[in-house]
């Protein structure tokens, strides 16, 4: 009987310069600041290493901000802190997130030695113009001196990331982005949609836009509702075509390179996140770290395990928890199936019969056979060869479909 | 403890909206101490919240003061608010039966409006002694000369030592306080006499159940006394008498002829009390009761639906406690086949309809789903009956219809001369047909027209301020009904009629209306997975179309990492987006829309 598996997740919020579109938790920080946090990590590491002594880490996923801005010294000491703690598969998959523009050459050969073996670089667009408006800091063609550079250290299993629906662009402008890409042979790219969030210099600027593309209305500067579909449509076929496996919503991999780590989480396997705002799924409660800083900093100092108490209606919960914790929840059995489903049916292989079965001990029919038989009616959904999985349809329209499975 | 007939004052205050009667109301109440400055708020008397957040009187109130007098007596006054839209007309002449005499508030800068002069009137009909008053005397436009002389000469009031004030600022107030007793006159009737006294409004409590409020005409009521309603046949045990303080009420041992306040006999069922009949003692009854009020004639329907249908009781309920204070609020239990069991209303105009609908959702918390507002339209079918047609869903086939009367009423603007022209144009939009056109002075006209009542339920008002810049004022009277080119305009909505969509239109309008709906109605359905075709009809025949186009695409493609809860919290706001929907057929339709009819002329 092996050791109970685990994913890692590990947040790196410090990047550059904020983009114009970003409302991940990252920001600009100086020296100081990023190895006051590189200390707080890895005594976040020790402690969660102490507490899960029978785990094994199947994924290791450094995201961000830009990780790679971090030192390659402060990165190195990162991965000595898991090994140190933590029981690593020897076949983990080890991701790292970097951008072009904090890259040396320095940097991916001590990666390489600390045992990465997946980059997810984010280029986010061929077309200098669009990078520029998306407030990257980088060109094209620095981005392909580091794709280049890291082909050169060995990386062989490299994902890209682009967006698409961006300010002004067609599904001609976005092909030829994508045919850029497609020469250099990537072994995944994830092709996410622009949204327009909140508090971001986008949001200020498009927020009118947003609504209308929205609405399904005219649009003046963003892609229109209809257009929007023609280059998602558009990536979806040229990815197709060039041999990629559309295996989540807005994931695309060369046979055997879909990103395992991503498919953990929507597939609720444990997960550890570590850091700041860093979100867990273990044994079934969600936990989130707190978002604040230097709240950060100095709980990770005085980091103990305890109890998170919740009075609701006279009765009262009590979960183990830490003091970096922001947020702390128990998916009870009616969650755990309806994540099951709205994360199952993101991936094009949809949830197969018999692990919701094995899990739930009941039949997805006996719970949501109505659901199921109308979104089937409607063309939304297929049941096939013991799997439920979305159609085309169903995929372009997943919030309704997905919202159907919530109680 | 028996007060002096000769120390009572009842009066009430009249005034064109906004003139500043609900100020003066407070300044006065202020002036005589029976509020401290701590209780003072801003239009003490309109104690419902709605009033005071859109600063006008909808129900009457009423308050007992004590005045010092500059003659060494102490005088009794109660004051009775009154409402100055001419939707509430009906109060107004309600609270005025209840008084003795009345202060004419004139705005100094705006002078004689159209309400000025029909309150007026009412008050003349109650054989009240008016007693006219200028306010806001401290605008910089105030001319209060002027104004004298236009009450002098317009109304035919004698109008020059009328107390120039400013309720703002309370200038001049112990004036107007000394001609009250002086100007207006002390009641009469018999203590001794038996009871009668006039019933001028009511209120449910749940603890005291109906406390009716009540002018004592003739004879004495005491607690313990038996009382009876004369119309209903009502008997009960008088718990309760008092009168009213700012706010609260106060128990009190008897009220005799003259004075008014209120009356509680542990009446739990709201019907047995009717607002103009008139209580007498049980024992001792009087021998004819006061003529009371007529009934007043609903002039606006709409039907009004609770949004979650379980709530149809609940809704009944406080239909029928808002009744009991508000005779002119009239409904009638009807179903749609789109929004379920509800009930046909009746008001007396718009403003009325919004006002009720507001307290129904304030006051007792239901969310409701108003259907667009109509009139009464008499049907004449072939067979010699008459139909008075109140929901256009029950519109008989058009092979039974012989003709249709629809109601028309005699409106007169008032208006400075720069918009007569707008105004005029606005009229004949509206089908509306010229009477006369009088100068009164220089600067202002009265504009006479005859106008179908449809035409000007909807935005008639709204279209008459902005074209006069706010210059216009408006009045209207039912002058009786007329022949008419009728036609029910349906609405389908993928192809399925829905009921309450349906109104009634005239015949020449029915393509620009229908047109309008469907562009409305387009903006106001969200998409739906599939193409949904709205529709307007007159008789099966489709005279407009829009398409609400399918949505092509809904995808919250990014997830960041494990942040599953904010994924989560998306998809239930999605869920959550529909509950403020109506299901017809395949369709969600927000409730909104139901009221789009009202929209038609915006932009």
């Amino acid at each position: 009987m092996g050791r109970q598996r685990m994913e890692l997740y590990i947040h790196i919020p410090f990047c550059v310069k904020k983009c114009r579109y970003c409302d991940f938790l990252s920001f600009p920080a100086d020296e100081s600041s990023q190895e006051a946090y590189v200390k707080a990590l890895r005594k976040e590491l020790a402690f969660y290493g102490e507490q899960y002594p029978q785990r094994e880490l199947s994924t290791i996923y450094i995201g961000g901000g830009t990780p790679s801005w971090l030192t390659e010294r402060q990165m190195a000491s990162i991965l000595e802190q898991v090994y140190h703690s933590f029981s690593v598969d020897s076949g983990a998959e080890i991701s790292i997130e970097c951008n072009p523009g904090t890259i040396t050459d320095h940097k991916f050969s001590v990666y390489r030695k600390s045992g990465i073996n997946r980059l997810s670089i984010g280029l986010q667009s061929a077309n200098n113009e669009e990078l520029k408006l998306l407030g990257r800091i980088h060109t094209y063609e620095q981005f392909l001196k580091t794709y280049e550079m890291a082909r050169g250290h060995g990386f062989s299993n490299i994902n890209i990331d682009l967006m698409n629906s961006l300010p002004r662009q067609t599904r001609e402008t976005m092909e030829a982005s994508l045919q850029k890409v497609l020469r250099l042979k990537p072994e995944h790219i994830s092709a996410y949609s622009l949204m327009i969030e909140k508090g971001t210099p986008f949001y200020e600027e498009y927020k009118f836009d947003s609504v209308k593309q929205q609405a399904g209305m005219e649009t003046e500067i963003l892609p229109d509702e209809e257009e929007v579909c023609r280059i998602t449509k558009g990536t979806e076929q040229i990815l197709k075509e060039a041999g990629y496996d559309h295996y989540e919503v807005s994931n695309f991999a060369r046979p055997g390179y879909a990103c395992r780590h991503n498919i953990g989480y929507w597939k609720r396997e444990d997960y550890l996140g570590t850091g700041l705002g860093a979100a867990s799924l273990i044994e079934n409660i969600r936990y989130t770290n707190t978002r604040e800083f230097y709240a950060y900093l100095e709980e990770a100092d005085r980091l103990c395990a305890g109890v998170w108490r919740r009075e609701e209606e006279g009765t009262v919960t009590e979960l183990p928890a830490t003091n970096l914790h922001a947020s702390v929840e128990a998916v009870g059995r009616k969650g755990q199936i309806e994540e099951t489903m709205f994360l199952g049916l993101r991936m094009t292989e949809g949830i197969y019969r018999k692990e919701f079965e094995q899990t739930f001990g009941v039949s997805v029919e006996s719970v949501y056979g109505s659901v199921l038989d109308r979104l089937q009616k409607e063309g939304f959904l297929e049941k096939r060869e013991g799997r439920i999985y979305l159609t085309e349809k169903g995929r372009d329209l997943s919030n309704y479909v997905l919202a159907q499975f919530l109680w | 403890m028996s007060i002096d007939q000769s120390k009572i004052r009842n009066f009430c205050i009249i005034a064109h909206i906004d003139h500043g009667k609900s100020t003066l109301a407070d300044r006065i109440i202020e002036r005589t101490g029976t509020l401290t400055s701590r209780e003072m708020q801003a239009q003490v008397l309109d104690n419902m919240d709605l009033e005071r957040e859109r600063g006008i009187t909808i129900k009457s109130q009423a308050v007992r003061i004590i005045y010092p007098a500059k003659d060494g007596n102490e005088y009794i006054f109660n004051l009775i608010d009154t409402p100055g839209h001419v939707d509430f007309n009906y109060e107004v002449s309600r609270s005025l039966a209840a008084c003795d005499g009345a202060i004419l508030v004139v705005d100094a800068a705006q002078g004689v409006e159209a309400q000025t002069l029909a309150n007026v009137y009412l008050a003349l009909d109650h054989d009240l002694d008016v007693m006219p008053v200028i306010n806001k005397i401290d605008l910089p436009s105030a001319q209060p000369e002027a104004v004298i002389q236009e009450i002098e000469d317009v109304i035919g009031l004698p109008a020059s030592d009328a107390p120039r004030i400013s309720a703002k600022t309370g200038l001049n107030i112990e004036e107007v306080l000394e001609q009250i007793v002086e100007k207006i006159p002390a009641p009469t009737g018999d203590p001794e006499a038996p009871l009668k006294a006039l019933i001028f409004d009511a209120l449910y409590d749940s603890y005291k159940g109906v406390i009716v409020f009540c002018r004592i005409k003739e004879g004495t009521v005491k607690v313990g006394d038996s009382i009876l309603m004369m119309a209903t046949k009502a008997k009960s045990d008088v718990t309760e008498v008092g009168y009213f303080g700012a706010g609260q009420f106060i128990p009190c041992e008897e009220l005799s002829a003259g004075m008014v306040g209120y009356i509680c006999a542990g009446i739990k069922n709201v019907r047995d009390t009717r607002v103009g009949d008139t209580v007498t003692n049980a024992m001792r009854p009087c021998e004819k009761p006061l003529p009371g009020y007529k009934k007043v004639n609903s002039m606006v329907y709409c039907g009004m639906y609770p949004a979650d249908s379980a709530k149809y009781p609940d809704l009944r309920d406080a239909l029928e406690k808002l009744q009991i204070n508000d005779a002119a609020l009239q409904y009638e239990p009807e179903t749609s086949l789109a929004l379920g069991f509800g009930f046909r209303c009746g008001f007396l105009g718009l403003l009325h309809l919004e006002i009720i609908q507001e307290r129904l959702e304030r006051e007792f918390h239901l969310d409701l789903v108003t259907t667009a507002p109509g009139v009464i339209y008499k049907v004449h079918k072939t067979n010699g009956e008459v139909i008075d047609l109140t929901n256009p869903s029950n519109l008989p086939d058009p092979s039974e219809i012989d003709y249709m009367e629809e109601p028309v009423v005699s409106a007169e603007i008032m208006v400075t001369s720069d918009y007569v022209g707008s105004i005029m144009t606005l009229c004949q939009e509206r089908r509306g047909v010229y009477i006369s056109l009088e100068y009164l002075e220089e600067t202002r006209a009265l504009i006479k027209y005859e106008l179908p009542l449809n035409e000007i339920i909807y935005d008639f008002f709204d279209a008459l301020k902005s074209r006069s810049r706010g210059y216009a004022s408006f009045d209207y009277e039912l002058k009786g009904y007329e022949r008419s080119e009728l036609v029910k305009l349906d609405i389908l909505i993928n192809r399925e009629q829905v009921d309450a969509l349906s109104f009634i239109v005239f015949k020449d309008s029915a393509y620009e209306r229908g047109r309008k709906m469907c562009e409305k109605l387009k903006e106001e359905i969200p998409r739906h997975l599939f193409e949904i075709p709205i529709q307007a009809a007159v008789g099966g025949k489709v005279i407009a179309r829009e398409t609400v186009k399918a949505m092509r695409k809904d995808v919250l493609a990014k997830c960041y990492g494990g942040d599953i809860t904010r994924k989560r919290k998306l998809l239930e706001k999605q869920k959550e987006g529909k509950k403020r929907m109506r299901q017809v057929g395949s369709v969600e339709i927000p409730q909104e829309a139901f009221m789009s009819v009202l929209k038609l002329d915006e932009d």
